[in-house]
């Protein structure tokens, strides 16, 4: 083996690299949220009786499901170039993975509203709560206990996918490695370094997600 | 109508079988991904279930590496790291290792649950029945369990097939990667990238529904 | 007072209510018998609206529960329902159960709302169970927080769909002590139930749902001893 490692200039990047940590952390956070709020209403629209709705609805979520967190980019990024819509690199991501996040957390929410009793929402509007109060404060506390699981994969999904920023152009923590990677060609090595940063980061947020649910969840 | 003829406009007909070829580079390296990854994945499902403790300390840790990195930063790693040890390898078979490996490790989670999904006492019932520990293996844990799991391996392959999009970064062009060459000349992107998404679509989308129509007959 | 009067319900094709008149006075205790699939259930939902019908009225004290621009949240918030599944909410604790409508719907404040809910749970008699969340009460002490959260609405009417129906036999005669607690304050009720000795105790009068159709309504006495009906006889021989 003639390669010789050098992880000297790889730490003195670190700074940098942490720094990259936290806005791949930003947009993968940004994302889940814009994803919960969409994410719910696509299931609600799914349930809903109105048949352009569901089916708006039903084309989302299998687009988001069944094509490539990759190709999902690329349409943000380049597809939309074709009506003269270009996004900066961040915003490409950001919607990227919020439209992919919304399509798979839409079904969880949708499993979370059918094992919901129905009993529940009756019970709801015979104390004289209108439809929307028993959904805030009966329904969707309940939903969210049965899918905080899924949405908490769902979160470390989007810290991963946050790497394709790197294909496009956007320097979160995959895109910040490659940057300096391809100026010094130690690629290996800075590489391997993120790999850790990334355990790191979805450990922490495991961690964290564990920890709240003792809180959150007293029932 | 001279434009429409010159090689650098126009998505033509040709193009789209470029596109198909593309389609069957990914479906290709997809399969060849999956049924390694899943040999491999069962073998470490079941030593997880069964192994002694630094068996399954051991190789818990590493699949869960594999499982916490986004693939994307593995491909980079190990395309670089073998000829660092000597074997230069080309995108394709690097791409197939990454991918076999990242595969066995979602699939030995699936793995472990089927056959935790047994249960103790139908195993129990096996045995006493005077069934060896591979009888009971093969004729009790094997068919339950897999009906159990099935939908979820359905699930992780899919994934894998999705996420063999990201081998492009090797430059290996498949379905993806085609589309981008493809952008780059004609300029068109959107058509392309909507025939892409149909290939895409085509792949995944049948399986899927198979996989819930099972599912949703398994569990009633 | 609740007047219904000549109501019929269909769901699809079924005809479960086949003109149903009947008037239940403020301070009554009425008792709704019969077997099941009689529509006597369907009758509760009907008066707070949680159904709707299809021919007839139902009026309670002068507003028409089914008419159009009838603001039936205001509405059930004087009618206090009991489900046979108690339907506690599972996430909020039993002060927070009860305290969740006064807060949300009659927009007490959340001190008041707190201390309604509490007075109302010692009335129930889980004083002592205040913070405790549902899935760690029993089914009989499910159901008493049901009552208490349907009362901190401080409706002046209760319906009870089978109240007792889901329990565990030994935990019935809490749930009927309750009721019977209400009864004897005051409290204008209607219990569907299958509990005949609550219908004979402590109603006031008893009516007779069979197939849809209210066969026999009338003082216990008279239900329970010459009831008019063939259909009445033979359920009533049969239940015992």
């Amino acid at each position: 083996m003639d390669y010789h490692f050098h992880w000297r200039p790889v730490f003195q990047k670190l700074p940098e690299l942490l720094q990259a940590s936290l806005t791949t952390l930003e947009v993968a956070v940004l994302s889940m949220i814009i994803g919960i709020i969409l994410g719910l209403l696509l299931a609600l629209a799914r349930m809903s009786p109105i048949k352009p709705l569901r089916w708006f609805a039903t084309c989302w979520v299998e687009l988001a499901r069944n094509t490539p967190a990759l190709f999902q980019l690329f349409f943000f990024g380049f597809g939309l170039g074709a009506f003269g819509i270009h996004f900066a690199p961040y915003f490409i991501v950001l919607f990227g993975l919020s439209f992919n996040n919304a399509g798979y957390l839409a079904e969880n929410f949708r499993g979370g509203f059918q094992a919901v009793p129905d009993t529940q929402l009756r019970a709801a509007r015979s104390l004289g709560m209108t439809i929307p109060q028993a959904y805030i404060r009966i329904i969707i506390p309940q939903v969210l206990r049965i899918v905080y699981h899924p949405m908490t994969n769902q979160m470390v999904w989007a810290v991963l996918m946050s790497s394709l920023g790197m294909m496009v152009g956007f320097r979160e923590l995959s895109g910040e490695t490659q940057f300096f990677a391809s100026k010094t060609f130690r690629i290996f090595e800075y590489f391997a370094v993120t790999a850790l940063i990334y355990y790191a980061i979805v450990k922490i947020i495991l961690g964290a997600a564990k920890l709240a649910s003792i809180r959150l969840f007293r029932y | 109508m001279s434009n429409n003829m010159s090689f650098f406009s126009g998505f033509q007909p040709h193009d789209l079988l470029f596109m198909a070829e593309a389609a069957g580079q990914t479906l290709l390296i997809s399969v060849l991904s999956i049924s390694t990854g899943t040999v491999f994945g069962i073998i470490f499902g079941w030593m997880l279930q069964s192994g002694n403790w630094v068996v399954r300390a051991i190789l818990g840790t590493v699949l869960d590496v594999f499982r916490s990195v986004p693939l994307l930063i593995q491909l980079v790693l190990f395309f670089n790291f073998f000829p660092i040890m000597g074997w230069p390898l080309e995108p394709f078979a690097a791409g197939t290792f990454v991918l076999s490996l990242y595969t066995a490790s979602l699939v030995a989670q699936v793995a472990r649950g089927g056959i935790e999904a047994v249960g103790k006492p139908m195993r129990r019932a096996a045995r006493s029945l005077g069934m060896s520990y591979w009888q009971d293996m093969r004729y009790v844990v094997w068919p339950i369990g897999l009906r159990a799991v099935f939908p979820a391996w359905v699930g992780v392959a899919l994934g894998v097939m999705k996420d063999s999009a990201l081998v492009s970064v090797l430059g290996y062009v498949e379905l993806l990667r085609a589309s981008q060459i493809l952008i780059t000349r004609t300029q068109e992107p959107f058509i392309i990238l909507a025939v892409a998404g149909a290939f895409y679509f085509v792949l995944s989308y049948p399986l899927s529904k198979y996989s819930q129509k099972l599912e949703e007959r398994w569990a009633s | 007072m609740i007047e219904i009067k000549g109501l019929h319900k269909y769901f699809g094709d079924l005809h479960v209510l086949k003109g149903i008149d009947l008037n239940v006075a403020k301070g009554e205790v009425l008792s709704v018998i019969g077997s099941s699939g009689s529509g006597k259930s369907t009758l509760l939902y009907c008066i707070n609206g949680l159904e709707e019908i299809q021919k007839g009225a139902v009026i309670v004290d002068g507003v028409d529960v089914h008419a159009k621009g009838t603001d039936v949240n205001k509405l059930r918030q004087n009618l206090g329902m009991v489900f046979q599944q108690w339907n506690s909410f599972p996430h909020l604790t039993a002060l927070e159960n009860v305290a969740l409508a006064p807060q949300i719907v009659k927009k007490h404040s959340k001190t008041d709302a707190l201390e309604i809910a509490a007075k109302q749970l010692k009335h129930v008699g889980l004083g002592d169970k205040l913070n405790v969340y549902p899935n760690s009460l029993s089914g009989g002490q499910q159901q008493r927080l049901a009552i208490a959260r349907a009362l901190a609405m401080e409706p002046e009417y209760m319906l009870f769909d089978e109240a007792t129906s889901a329990l565990d036999p030994e935990l019935v005669g809490e749930v009927l002590e309750t009721m019977r607690m209400l009864a004897e304050e005051g409290m204008t009720m209607i219990c569907v139930t299958h509990e005949m000795g609550f219908a004979r105790d402590v109603s006031d009068r008893v009516a007779y749902f069979h197939q849809g159709i209210m066969e026999e309504i009338g003082p216990p006495e008279q239900i329970f001893g010459e009831a008019q009906s063939e259909h009445t006889r033979k359920f009533l021989a049969n239940v015992r």
